[in-house]
Formats: structure tokens, sequence, C-alpha cells
């Protein structure tokens, strides 16, 4: 059996009277890309909130690595390799597109500070290399690298953050809804993306609404609803799941 | 920020250095040539400078930094009264104590962001102003200031001659010129650090906190102790400038701290652009120049200037110029800050980039402009 990077045990969280997690476990394999679906207000934010230190469970555990996570700050979990792309594109607006890369290229490798007055940014010449590498991989080239992020259209700000987080190296990478939002040919570039960091053996955690993403990319595909999971399999089991079916999919076939 | 620039930062420090030291020079032409004014722009320089690495690069509004210039002087004064008139352990012992000031004020400022931040600094200042005015008065001599007097100690220099004694670099006297050409020199040496910073890593990163905090927490940054780092260098800054104060003229007061003086270094900061290197500058520049020159022209300077013309247009246009200036100053800062936050919120600085892109754009191709 091969090794856990996440294990979420037994969690529970309330907001007033709603219990939005029930008894919720999960395991997540090393090397596995596990999608977590579900209607709306089942729980999925809500779950991906608990691991990254945004919430602090009411009770269970959730442990990283074998590493107790609960309490921990966000800059620290980062820190130990957990790594969240958000669901609104949470980038550096007034910065250009290569230091949106550099930055966290540096937090990889000097950790959560340093203060380094005495060497220019324009002198740190592998983060510069490898983020301008990364950036062209996605296409952009030349000048465009310094153009301010802000400027960008929204699928690109989606795919830029995407990849901030890959440039370091993740041991866990969760993905809120990397499509949400997005045109039918903006989410197929995404969709290319995903699987490009598929190959690379990557562990990854994907919230996601488009079934036609879910499927294409997926191993695991665990189902969320009402604060509890319902199922978990391969994407066939789930799709011949009938519970699956009724309770998220509304008895439709997929 | 372009990195084909940084190539250039010896040719620009090269620059900057003389046009500071020729200032005594070009501005003498504009009436501004004299030591006084010249030691306070280098020394105002030198508080924006420092004041825009916190407000410029993290986007944290510090309403309350006129307490570290205060301090700095008091720090100073105090060391020209124990020690010696030799200016470099004043400016040492100024610098340290205003740099220990901001940790104590910034770790507890900086546990809130935005408008909360900006309320506890002007809090901390008034508090600073508050103390040094009236419970502080054996350290601060109160309302009338601290002063040199005949029978301070100054352990390290001499016995002391007739008469007060006056700041001194190793025998150089820091009155007039030889004052203004030592804040300078200093002046250079601060844009030099801060010009470090901002090419530095740690200069994208504060950049970085300002754009996004949220997404540099979970980038893996500790913000905390950034905000700390660029608080206390501000503060540093200030407290640097303080004591140059201090140098030039040898007393301190407690009105150097009130709130006025917090918000003048937001308003040169803003006029000249925030962020930007040279920005500051310029914004020290023009506010500086408004308050010591225009604030002298009187109604008779002004019938001069306009005798050329016929009788009852040169009354006319002396009746409207007349509020604008002299003690009316105020008015054209105000008319002129609310032009330039109106059609330019980059400051001065955002106009002459767009002057250098239409320059460029018609060389080229005319494309229209975006920003």
């Amino acid at each position: 059996m091969s090794n856990l990077v996440l294990n979420i045990k037994g969690v529970n969280k309330t907001f007033g009277g709603l219990q939005a997690l029930n008894d919720v476990n999960l395991e997540i394999e090393e090397g596995k890309v596990h999608a977590i679906i579900g209607p709306n207000g089942a729980g999925k934010s809500t779950l991906l909130n608990c691991c990254i230190g945004r919430l602090i469970p009411d009770t269970g555990t959730v442990t990283f690595d074998g590493k107790n996570i609960i309490g921990k700050e966000a800059h620290e979990i980062n820190q130990m390799g957990m790594v969240r792309v958000f669901q609104t594109p949470e980038i550096f607006p007034d910065l250009s597109l290569l230091e949106n890369v550099m930055i966290p290229a540096f937090a990889k490798r000097d950790g959560s500070y340093n203060f380094s007055m005495f060497k220019a940014a324009s002198d740190e010449q592998e983060i510069i290399d490898e983020a301008e590498k990364m950036l062209n991989d996605l296409g952009i080239e030349g000048d465009h690298i310094h153009s301010n992020a802000g400027s960008m259209s929204r699928g690109d700000k989606r795919r830029l953050e995407l990849v901030m987080c890959l440039i370091q190296h993740p041991r866990l990478l969760l993905l809120d809804e990397p499509t949400a939002g997005m045109a039918r040919h903006d989410t197929n570039r995404t969709i290319e993306l995903l699987q490009k960091i598929k190959e690379s053996g990557m562990t990854k955690i994907i919230i996601e609404h488009d079934m036609h993403v879910v499927f294409s990319v997926a191993d695991t595909i665990s189902v969320l609803a009402q604060g509890a999971i319902i199922a978990s399999g391969t994407p066939d089991e789930i799709r011949g799941n009938p519970v699956v079916q009724e309770a998220y999919l509304g008895g439709a076939h997929l | 920020m372009n990195f084909s620039e940084t190539r250039s930062d010896l040719t620009l420090m090269l620059i900057f250095s003389a046009v500071v030291l020729t200032m005594p020079l070009w501005l003498a032409p504009i009436g501004a040539g004299y030591p006084d004014l010249l030691q306070k722009f280098a020394i105002f320089g030198i508080f924006a400078i420092g004041y825009n690495i916190l407000f410029g690069l993290t986007g944290y509004l510090s309403f309350g930094h006129a307490a570290f210039l205060g301090i700095g002087s008091y720090t100073a004064v105090w060391s020209f009264k124990l020690l010696t008139m030799n200016v470099l352990p004043a400016i040492f012992f100024a610098i340290i104590m205003t740099g220990l000031f901001a940790a104590l004020i910034g770790f507890i400022s900086l546990r809130r962001s935005g408008i909360y931040f900006s309320i506890l600094t002007l809090a901390f200042a008034q508090m600073s102003y508050n103390l040094a005015y009236s419970v502080l008065t054996p350290i601060t001599n109160g309302e009338t200031g601290l002063q040199l007097t005949l029978q301070d100690a100054r352990i390290l220099d001499g016995p002391a001659g007739a008469g007060l004694p006056s700041t001194e670099l190793f025998g150089i006297s820091m009155s007039g010129y030889s004052g203004f050409y030592f804040c300078a020199v200093v002046l250079i040496i601060a844009f030099f650090f801060s010009l470090k910073i901002f090419r530095s890593p740690f200069g994208m990163k504060l950049q970085a906190i300002k754009s996004n905090q949220t997404r540099m927490k979970y980038t893996g940054y500790n913000t905390r102790p950034y905000l700390m780092t660029a608080f206390i260098i501000s503060g540093m800054y200030a407290g640097l400038a303080g004591a140059l104060m201090a140098v030039t003229d040898p007393l301190a007061g407690a009105e150097r701290m009130q709130w006025t003086a917090s918000g003048e270094v937001v308003l040169m900061t803003i006029l000249g652009g925030v962020g930007t290197l040279f920005g500051p500058l310029l914004g020290v520049g023009i506010i500086k120049y408004f308050e010591n020159i225009f604030s002298a022209i009187n109604e008779e300077a002004l019938h001069s200037f306009f005798s050329f013309l016929p009788g009852f247009l040169e009354n006319l246009l002396v009746a409207i110029t007349s509020p604008f200036v002299g003690e009316g100053w105020h008015l054209t800062l105000g008319v002129l800050f609310m032009v330039i936050v109106i059609f330019l919120p980059g400051g001065i600085m955002e106009g002459i980039d767009r002057i250098k892109k239409r320059y460029r754009n018609q060389g080229t191709k005319t494309t229209p402009e975006k920003e």
C-alpha cells in the first residue's frame, strides 16, 4: 500500500445550527489525483478550508505526512508542502507575471521569512530561469512576462495561480474548482495543464463541478453530500453508483 | 520594475548624487539656493524616502512617523549634551533609539491593517507628543524644547570654551553649506539603501504584500515579520532625519512630533508618487518650496510682478492671486494636491511616465495609451 499524504479522520464542523461537515474521513494516497465532488453547499470548500488552516474543525484530526496540521498557520502549512489554488484567482495583480511566479519560488527556497536587501532580484538567475520556463510552458513568452498580472483575463489569472503553486513543487496540491466560470476552450486549456501535472505524479485534491474535468483527470472520486461522504471510488465506480446518481445528479445518467 | 533598469543603477546613483550635490547651483535661480532650505530638502528627503519604504512598498499608511522624527531629534540633542558635539554618535544613537521605538510601536500597530493600523500609529504619535510636551519634561524640557546649555557634561569633548559649542564633524562646523553637504551625503547614502531595498527580493515581497496579503500567507510567507522589518527601517529613516534636524540646529521640540508633521510626509509621498523611487523626493521639493518661497511672497512682490500691466488689470490680478501666496500658500498647495490626486493618482511620477510614454509612442507608432 502506498503512503498516505493526507489523512482526514472524523472531522466535524458546525456553523451555528448547520452541520457543514459530518464525520468526514478521507485518505489521500501519494501520487493520486483525488477529486471531491458534490452539490452546492455540500461542504467541499469547508473541508478544504479545514485542511489549509483557514478553519479549525470542531472535532477530528487532519494529518499531513503524519504531522498534525490543525491550528497551524497558513504559511506553516504551505511550507510543509500543501499548496492551494483558490476558487477566485488569488494572484498579485500589481506585480508582473514574472514576479508573480518568482515570489512563490523565493518562499520555497528561503522559507517563511528572509531579509536580504543586498542582492538584486534581477541577479537571482536560477529563480528567474525557472519562473520563465514555467511561464513559457503556459505560452507566455518574451516581453509579455514583464506585463502586469492584473490586466490578464480571468482564465489566464487562474492558470497563472496554478503555475505559482506548481513552482513550489508541492507534496499536495489543493485545487478549488480550477475551471469554475470558464468558457469551454478556456476549460480545455486548463485540463491540458492539469493532465500535464498528473503525468508528473504530483498528489492532488481537486474540487470540481465540471464532470468533464473530473472524469478526465481524477484517479479517485469522493462524493460529498450534506457534509458527509456518501461514496468513494474510481471514476467508473462513481459513474455507476446509484446513491451518487440520486444525491448529486438527481437520477440522471452520466 | 523592469529588469533592464537595474543594470543602470550605478548610472542612476551617479546622476542622483550629482543632482543632489549641485542643488545650491541649480536651485539658486528660483530663489531656493540658501543653506537653510537646502538642508530641509535633504532632511525631509530622507524622511520621505524612509516613509515610502513602508507606505509605498507595503501599502501600510502610518500616521505617526513624526514621533520617530521627534525621538531622533531628542536622542541626538542628548548625545550633544552628554557625550560630544560630534554628529556621528548623535546620529548613531538616534537611529538605534528610533529603531527600538519602531519595534515597539510596530509590534502593537501591525496587529491590525488598513484604517485601524493608521489610527493606532496616529494614537501612538499623539501619545508621544503629549508625553514629550508634559509628563516627560525632565527628558524633553517640555514646552521650551530641549536645548544645549553651558552646564552640559559633554564628557568626550575637552573643557568647554566660552559660549555654546556648535555641532561638528571632526572639526567641520555643521552649519550653513557644510551642514547641507553633510545632509546631502547622508541623503545619497539613504537613497542608495532604499534603491537596494526596492530592487531586492525583500522589496518585491513587500510589494506582493501590498498587492495581495492573503496570497502571500498561502504562499508560505509569514507576513508580520516582513511588515515589522519595513516599519522599523522606515522608523529608523525618520530617526535619522530627526537627528539631522538636530545636527543642523541643535534643539528639539515636541511640536516636531505633532500629527501635522506626520500628515506632511503622507502628503509629500502621495504628491510625488507613492511607491516610486523619486516621487517622495519630488513631493518634498514641492512642499518645502511652497512652504518657504510661496509663503514669502507678499502683495508688494505681486504688484511688482504684474507692474507691466495697466493699473486696473494689475490690481485685479493681484487681488485674485494674493490669497494664494504669503499666508495663503496652503491654499495653493491644497489646490495642487487636489488636482494631482484627481488627475494623476500615481502622483507627479505618473505624470512624468505619461509624458515619457507619449513621447516614445510618437517615435514608434501611435497606439492609444492605457493606464
